[in-house]
């Protein structure tokens, strides 16, 4: 599955001549987005997937996520076995899931489960933006809430990695009941004292921003993530005017008092750990719980 | 009066020929008193076929008509001693939400609710029922300080969503919409909310989160607008009419996916042909379900509405387990 994403990646790849091409082994090379550099996917892979040439950093799948966050890469799997339905029975929808699922080799967007961060242990959740978009349908609320759930029960951290275009259209009202879903599960978590952290990554709109994304006790992002309510093209046509180019980035909505903070990839282990760490000192004092 | 939307048009015109010729029958002293009555048949069972069967794109359309009842017109109908009460204490005042505190029935409740306007005057003021999140934020002070008092809250629903604007990202729309449905499923008091005309997306659901929702049988709940919908899955908004149809947004849908508990009927051609007797009905229902929720105590008030929203959603299992 790994392979099909750096396969699908090297397409846009740019090799100068047939020769080049015929000499590179596939999927050896990936080209930055943003600044077009190409780059050796491998050295790609040991700096995170941050480009060593500008700092993009490059979209992940839930799997690499998790392999990037928690201690060895290690995650020990919750609902994988939880399947889409398709219950409005929507033209398409069937073909569009079952292209997703060969495409990336998951069952849903969202993959859920327990591990440990800097040696705590943690209840991660991470959304893949490869897999339809990352939005959120039935089994991705599903999927959330149970993990939140399971945090609440085993009094561990929440940490949630958001990625999405939104709302799954093909689910209807079901799709956006999964925001009143999830919300409302994080409530029992507030009201238990139990830590959550929510990271937006590139990018994270709608449904998804507008519960949990922005429910953490710590909101963070990040560099250059792009995330808000409504997208940037709508809000273009509604006000009719060109919107800034840093509009509606990690940054922007840093200036703007919407996160905590802006976190690089190659710190976001140490800082996670480092509020996993207050946390974890407060706890069975006067002022824990 | 027929003859507002598209779909009325053959109603529009039989009246029309039923006016003409109740006049001519007068001015020249005929009598077509038959002719009269059979055209009178006709019309009542035209009127049958075309609001017995509205598709769910004439629905959207009923559900958007200018002169459909708001909330401030249900508010006045419905409530006595309404004092509206403004502000979110952050920001400022948005007019697309009202609310405040009121009697129904001799109950001490709070109301909030999206609020249209009736013209486009009216309409900029409000800025179409369309959010920025003080109106989110006004509305949750106002449901703090009646879960603080004990006091039920009863919530009306019209919005086409929240406002997709760079003001409101820059204040936070996506914080604020998601703080009610947090904060809203936290209340011990009950919650009753009322879709009465357009259920918009996440700026619907800000207000929605209650232990009965109960819709008007021409409103729609969609998470996106139809519009919307088509020009994302099919590049082309003109096929509106084609998405309202597939993504279920209409009354009878959200009461099969246990979205709402009740339709409340509507006057033949919707709700703004009879605006008092519409505002009893939705009285009538509001009333009931929340003299059965106030028997309830606050912590099974919290977990009804808790488990309510939990289950909603469909998935099923592979044979090996993960």
């Amino acid at each position: 599955m790994l392979k099909d994403f750096f396969q699908k990646k090297r397409k846009y790849a740019t090799i100068t001549s047939d020769k080049a091409k015929r000499d590179i082994p596939e999927g050896l090379m990936t080209k930055c987005p943003k600044c077009g550099a190409i780059l050796v996917t491998k050295e790609l892979e040991k700096n995170l997937k941050v480009c060593t040439g500008c700092d993009y950093h490059f979209r992940l799948s839930a799997r690499e996520r998790a392999r990037f966050t928690l201690d060895e890469g290690r995650l020990f799997e919750y609902d994988a076995g939880m399947i889409t339905l398709d219950p409005l029975s929507f033209p398409g929808y069937r073909e569009k899931l079952e292209a997703n699922v060969k495409k990336t080799g998951e069952n849903e967007a969202v993959l859920t489960g327990e591990g440990t961060i800097g040696g705590h242990p943690v209840v991660f959740g991470a959304i893949g933006f490869d897999f339809f978009s990352g939005t959120l349908g039935s089994v991705v609320g599903e999927k959330i809430a149970n993990a939140a759930e399971k945090a609440l029960q085993k009094r561990y951290p929440l940490v949630l990695f958001s990625a999405s275009g939104g709302a799954r259209m093909q689910e209807g009202i079901l799709s956006l009941m999964q925001m009143a879903k999830t919300s409302a599960v994080l409530k029992r978590l507030d009201d238990e004292g139990i830590l959550y952290i929510s990271v937006i990554t590139d990018p994270t709109y709608g449904g998804v921003s507008a519960s949990f994304a922005m429910l953490g006790d710590y909101v963070l992002a990040e560099p250059g993530a792009a995330f808000g309510f409504a997208g940037r093209i709508v809000i273009e046509q509604t006000i009719r005017q060109k919107l800034p180019d840093d509009f509606q980035t990690a940054e922007f909505n840093l200036k703007h008092g919407q996160i905590d903070r802006v976190v690089h990839r190659k710190e976001m282990r140490a800082v996670l750990t480092r509020i996993l760490d207050v946390h974890a000192a407060g706890r069975g004092t006067a002022h824990g719980r | 009066m027929a003859g507002e939307m598209p779909f009325e048009q053959p109603l529009a015109e039989l009246r029309a020929k039923i006016d003409e010729l109740t006049r001519f029958s007068r001015e020249r002293g005929i009598d077509f008193s038959e002719e009269i009555a059979r055209l009178e048949e006709r019309y009542a069972r035209l009127e049958e076929e075309i609001y017995g069967n509205l598709t769910a794109p004439q629905k959207m359309q009923i559900a958007r008509l200018a002169g459909r009842p708001t909330t401030l017109d249900y508010i006045q109908r419905i409530f006595t001693d309404f004092l509206e009460l403004h502000g979110d204490r952050l920001f400022g005042d948005d007019l697309a939400i009202v609310g405040g505190i009121a009697r129904l029935e001799g109950i001490p409740v709070t109301v909030v609710g999206h609020q249209k306007g009736k013209d486009t005057k009216e309409n900029i003021l409000r800025n179409f029922g369309m959010p920025h999140p003080e109106g989110f934020r006004k509305a949750l002070r106002l449901m703090r300080q009646a879960d603080k008092f004990g006091r039920p809250i009863v919530t009306f629903i019209d919005t086409p969503g929240a406002y997709p604007g760079n003001a409101a990202e820059e204040r936070g729309q996506s914080e604020a919409i998601a703080r009610n449905l947090l904060e809203m499923a936290s209340f011990r008091v009950p919650i009753v909310c009322v879709v009465i005309g357009e259920g918009g997306s996440g700026g619907a659901l800000a207000l929605g989160v209650g232990n009965r929702v109960l819709m008007l049988e021409n409103a729609i709940y969609s998470v996106i607008s139809p519009n919307g919908a088509a020009s994302i899955l099919w590049k082309d908004a003109s096929l509106a009419d084609r998405a309202a149809e597939t993504m279920r947004i209409t009354a009878k849908d959200m009461l099969e996916l246990g979205v709402v508990e009740e339709i409340i009927p509507e006057p033949k051609g919707g709700a703004h042909k009879d605006p008092a007797w519409q505002a009893e009905r939705v009285k009538e229902a509001v009333l009931r379900h929340l003299r059965e929720l106030m028997a309830l105590s606050g912590d099974q008030l919290r977990k009804q509405r808790f488990d309510k929203f939990r289950q909603i959603g469909e998935f099923g299992f592979l044979d090996i387990e993960g």
